[in-house]
């Protein structure tokens, strides 16, 4: 194989590795050896998320590279390695540690800096710049030691930039040159509406401020001068006013650069030199630089397209954006500022709700040109597609940014779009790709996704790529098979129905009227959880029992042993010190490992199913009650301390979430129910992640709704604003009925509300506007279920029946030899299986 | 040579759902299907779990077949066979039932 030829990539960042990631799936693959250099000590990471690193995220949840890529594609990495000079005569690159390699083909996806603007003292210490992990690290430790942060520049990595700051606790400014925020996405309405809700968020904001000189400060370490006289004083200055092409090799080995910089490239991204090509934020095209992922990736393919003897030339890329900047939505398309001559423009804004949109259409009103929403981009999807593929508008084009009071959602269905359409954007899959894809038997998302690779970037156009799937099926006549299970032809919505119309109050009534066979694990909990959420009766109650899962049906959570934990529901998460010194007594009483749970309570682990009745004894005499841990139910309301201790508190938190947890306790649903009450919008109870948040503000409190953590987290949507406690829980107890009504089995809010048709803006309608005037009846169900709550431990311990169950065997009094603990860290944990041989054989020799 | 081992009275058993019991040192579930008015015993060790919690899965049928799910993992296992539905290597022991009188017993292979 001597006859490859050489590829050189210099730069391994998010466009370097998704070059290299194209490469060897295209036919080129064979043809070239390939040598990479990262000059970073870590391979390609996503750096459009990088503040979830302040979020939690590792190093190695962003990183963007499969294990094992480079050595199952054969590629040379250099990492921590960096190419100094190109020799254009040889061939070849140098780097930084001294090696050499020759190349017959070189890629340069070197990308681009942070502009740092010539202001004196911009070199001080901790004054310091957003874009690597490393410049992360830097600025947590910074923030150890500081109590206020500026970033100067008020673009879209500006505000990341602040948020970032602000999650790390700091008192948090942004310095903007412009007269508003994100200046070149936004117009002055929606830059202005940006500012307050970000200001709403205890982010400062400071405009036309051109800093002319950082010096020492008095309370803090820095002082930064204005050229309007005024001053700030900081501990940090983050620098994020834009970025500049990295081109210093290209420039030095003679290569053609723009005017304002970046390496000259043709629509073959090809430099001056035929055998150099450059991609991503170094390149420039058509005297463009392009500040985005997505262009860069479009760059990428074009390289390697070309490289495999192909044509995919590079005309150009969308600028449009959609992003949330701390949990605001902001969306920007095409031509936002009308400067295309004639254009005409529409805005709505709602000022109860803090929406502004903003519609620029051409001069005989027939294409979108373009558009800002601030607020709510629910409508982006739409608009892009019109703006992108030329579609022609509607009549009254305002329809598409005013209110669905009506009715449907202005949306526009996949059948409207070509087939030229562009489904996913992070990796160019048309409509038509899609449609193929179809057609070649793709049935479901996961199967289109894995196929098309649509939808598995972003993300963003999961449930565009569901309509177009849905709508392709049901013209092929194809019916898509929704029954819960082989037992019922139903959808967990239509039993739900058939129950509360046919007033069913037990399984073997609905197998009987509806179903087949002798039901399954599947559709007997999901009936089990409707008859709960909608009868309210005793769960072990004996025509229900065997429509528990083990959790539901012992009352307690199954661990790998076969053990249980036990988690007392502690509301809102406030606890005496003598409840605190029972759980205590308890757990040491019947060695029980504790440990304090994600949702503000104690778990306590390791009861044997026949010690779980004497444990709750003794947990009910001093109070307590079931925390339903183990229910697809409410399980617990979070809260910060609020106004009662904290000197920033809004409201009391802790007294709202008592509220909360002791109105919804025992509310079954087809999934578990988390909530959180923060006091103010500093956030700290981390109630826009919860199914319901609720946030203390000056004029009321604010309603998230449908967030959620874990597995796939999804900031929750901002529902209603300025709300007293009374309407608070009017609204809450009709979005949780509504969704219990409607939900399918195990969904939980977040992907419940991202398949609900019309979404966000037709839940509002259904529990604000009352449009299908359903909102009493929801009420009333609530009222129904709070006025049946039980403890269903305390009702098991006065029932001798259901007490039967809690023993290992039905004929003897003896406990499960299998159970092993060991010790670790002062507690007891089951044994692993060479601990087991291991006692095993003691208990042999004794 | 295998026995009838005397367990419990019909009564100790749950409709719809599974007790445990100890028979002849072994740790037997009964699952008593009071739709079709049958009970079925098999072992209680989860092979995949591997604790001794098949009592308290869920069952129904599958495809006709009497079946339960494993609380740990819900693999299902046929109540008449013992098979593993997922994995055809996996297979529990079955145990032959009878109820006389009220009484449930179980048949044990003999020593």
């Amino acid at each position: 194989m001597n006859n490859k030829q050489t590829l050189v990539v210099i730069g391994n960042g998010m466009v370097g590795q998704y070059f290299l990631a194209e490469l060897v799936s295209s036919a080129a693959k064979d043809r070239y050896r390939i040598v990479t250099f990262c000059e970073e000590p870590r391979p390609a990471y996503d750096r459009v998320h990088l503040s979830d690193y302040f979020a939690g995220k590792s190093a190695d949840d962003l990183s963007l590279v499969e294990d094992g890529f480079f050595q199952n594609n054969a590629i040379t990495l250099y990492l921590n390695d960096k190419v100094v000079s190109i020799d254009r005569q040889r061939k070849q690159v140098l780097s930084a540690n001294g090696v050499t390699v020759d190349y017959d083909k070189l890629v340069l996806a070197t990308g681009s800096c942070p502009f740092v603007p010539p202001v004196p003292g911009n070199g001080r210490t901790q004054c310091l710049v957003y874009r690597t992990i490393e410049d992360l690290e830097a600025i947590t430790a910074a923030a150890k030691q500081s109590k206020v942060g500026a970033v100067v520049g008020g673009g879209l990595l500006g505000l990341e930039a602040a948020k970032a700051l602000r999650d790390l606790g700091l008192e948090t400014h942004v310095v903007e040159f412009a007269p508003r925020l994100m200046a070149v996405q936004l117009d002055e309405n929606g830059g202005a509406l940006l500012k307050r809700k970000i200001e709403d968020l205890g982010v400062t904001v400071h405009l036309n401020k051109n800093t002319t000189l950082i010096k020492d400060g008095e309370q803090c370490l820095h002082k930064m001068h204005f050229a309007d006289g005024e001053m700030l004083e900081t501990d940090i200055v983050l620098f994020s006013a834009g970025i500049r092409p990295r081109d210093g090799i290209a420039r030095a080995c003679g290569l053609d650069v723009g005017v304002r910089g970046g390496i000259v490239i043709d629509n073959q991204c090809r430099t001056s030199d035929d055998d150099i090509y450059a991609i991503g934020e170094c390149a420039s095209w058509n005297g463009q630089i392009f500040g985005l992922v997505a262009p860069g990736y479009s760059m990428a393919r074009s390289v390697a397209a070309h490289l495999a003897g192909q044509e995919q030339p590079f005309t150009g890329a969308d600028m449009s954006t959609k992003l949330k900047l701390m949990g605001v939505d902001v969306a920007s398309i095409g031509d936002a500022h009308a400067r295309t001559p004639g254009a005409l423009v529409y805005t709505y804004q709602d000022g109860r709700a803090d929406i502004y949109k903003r519609l620029v259409v051409s001069a005989d009103s027939k294409h979108l040109l373009g558009a800002v929403l601030v607020g709510d981009a629910g409508g982006y999807s739409t608009l892009l597609q019109y703006c992108l593929n030329g579609i022609e508008l509607p009549e009254n084009p305002d329809a598409l940014i005013l209110p669905s009071r009506s009715g449907q959602p202005a949306g526009l269905g996949p059948d409207a779009l070509p087939e030229s359409a562009q489904i996913c954007s992070c990796y160019a899959v048309s409509k038509g790709d899609v449609c193929n894809a179809i057609a070649g038997g793709c049935a479901t998302v996961p199967a289109l996704k894995a196929e098309t690779k649509a939808g598995t970037g972003c993300g963003g156009c999961g449930a565009l790529l569901k309509s177009v799937l849905d709508c392709e099926l049901k013209k092929a006549g194809v019916e898509i098979n929704t029954d819960i299970c082989e037992h019922f032809p139903y959808t967990r919505q239509d039993l739900y129905n058939l129950i509360r119309v046919g007033r069913i109050k037990t399984f073997a009534e609905l197998l009987d009227q509806h179903g087949r066979g002798l039901g399954c694990e599947v559709c007997k909990q999901a009936v089990g959880s409707i008859l709960a959420s909608y009868w309210n009766e005793y769960v072990l109650e004996k025509p229900h029992i065997g429509l528990q899962d083990t959790n539901d049906a012992f009352l307690a959570n199954i661990q790998k042993d076969g053990t249980y934990s036990i988690v007392p529901r502690i509301p809102g998460g406030e606890i005496t010190p003598d409840g605190l010194i029972v759980l205590g007594k308890v757990a040491k009483k019947y060695g029980l490992y504790t440990k304090i749970t994600g949702g503000q309570r104690v778990d306590l682990f390791g009861a044997r199913v026949e010690q779980l009745p004497v444990i709750w004894k003794e947990l009910i005499d001093a109070g307590f009650e079931s925390g339903h841990a183990y229910g697809k139910s409410l399980r617990t309301v979070k809260s910060c301390v609020g106004s009662t201790w904290c000197r920033y508190g809004v409201n009391d938190s802790v007294g709202l979430a008592i509220t909360l947890e002791n109105r919804y306790k025992g509310l079954r649903a087809p999934h578990k129910i988390k909530f959180a009450v923060s006091g103010c919008t500093r956030e700290c109870a981390e109630a826009q992640s919860k199914d319901i948040g609720v946030i203390a503000t000056e004029g009321g409190w604010s309603l998230y709704v449908c967030g959620n953590g874990g597995m796939k987290p999804r900031h929750a949507d901002l529902f209603a604003t300025n709300l007293s406690k009374e309407d608070l829980i009017r609204l809450i107890d009709r979005v949780l009925i509504f969704y219990v009504r409607t939900a399918d089995r195990l969904q939980r809010t977040s992907v419940w509300l991202e398949n609900l048709e019309g979404g966000l803006d037709y839940l509002k309608s259904v529990v604000i506007d009352d449009k299908l005037g359903l909102c009493d009846e929801l009420e009333r169900q609530m009222q129904h279920i709070i006025g049946s709550y039980q403890c269903e431990w305390k009702t098991t311990l006065q029932d001798e029946n259901s007490l039967k169950r809690f023993q290992h065997f039905i004929n003897s009094d003896e406990a499960d030899d299998h159970i092993v603990h060991v010790e670790e860290r002062g507690q007891k944990r089951p044994a692993q299986p060479h601990e087991r041989r291991h006692f095993q054989l003691i208990e042999e020799v004794a | 040579m295998s026995n009838w081992i005397d367990v419990c009275t019909l009564d100790d058993l749950q409709p719809d759902s599974g007790v445990c019991a100890l028979v002849a040192g072994r740790q037997v579930a009964l699952f008593y299907l009071a739709r079709i008015q049958e009970i079925y015993a098999v072992a209680n060790f989860d092979p995949i779990g591997k604790a001794n919690v098949l009592s308290r899965g869920m069952i129904g049928d599958l495809g006709g077949e009497p079946m339960l799910a494993s609380p740990l993992y819900k693999q299902h296992y046929s109540l008449k066979t013992g098979a593993c539905f997922e994995n055809d290597a996996i297979r529990i022991a079955t145990y032959p039932v009878r109820v006389i009188e009220d009484r449930v017993a179980v048949k044990m292979a003999g020593e």
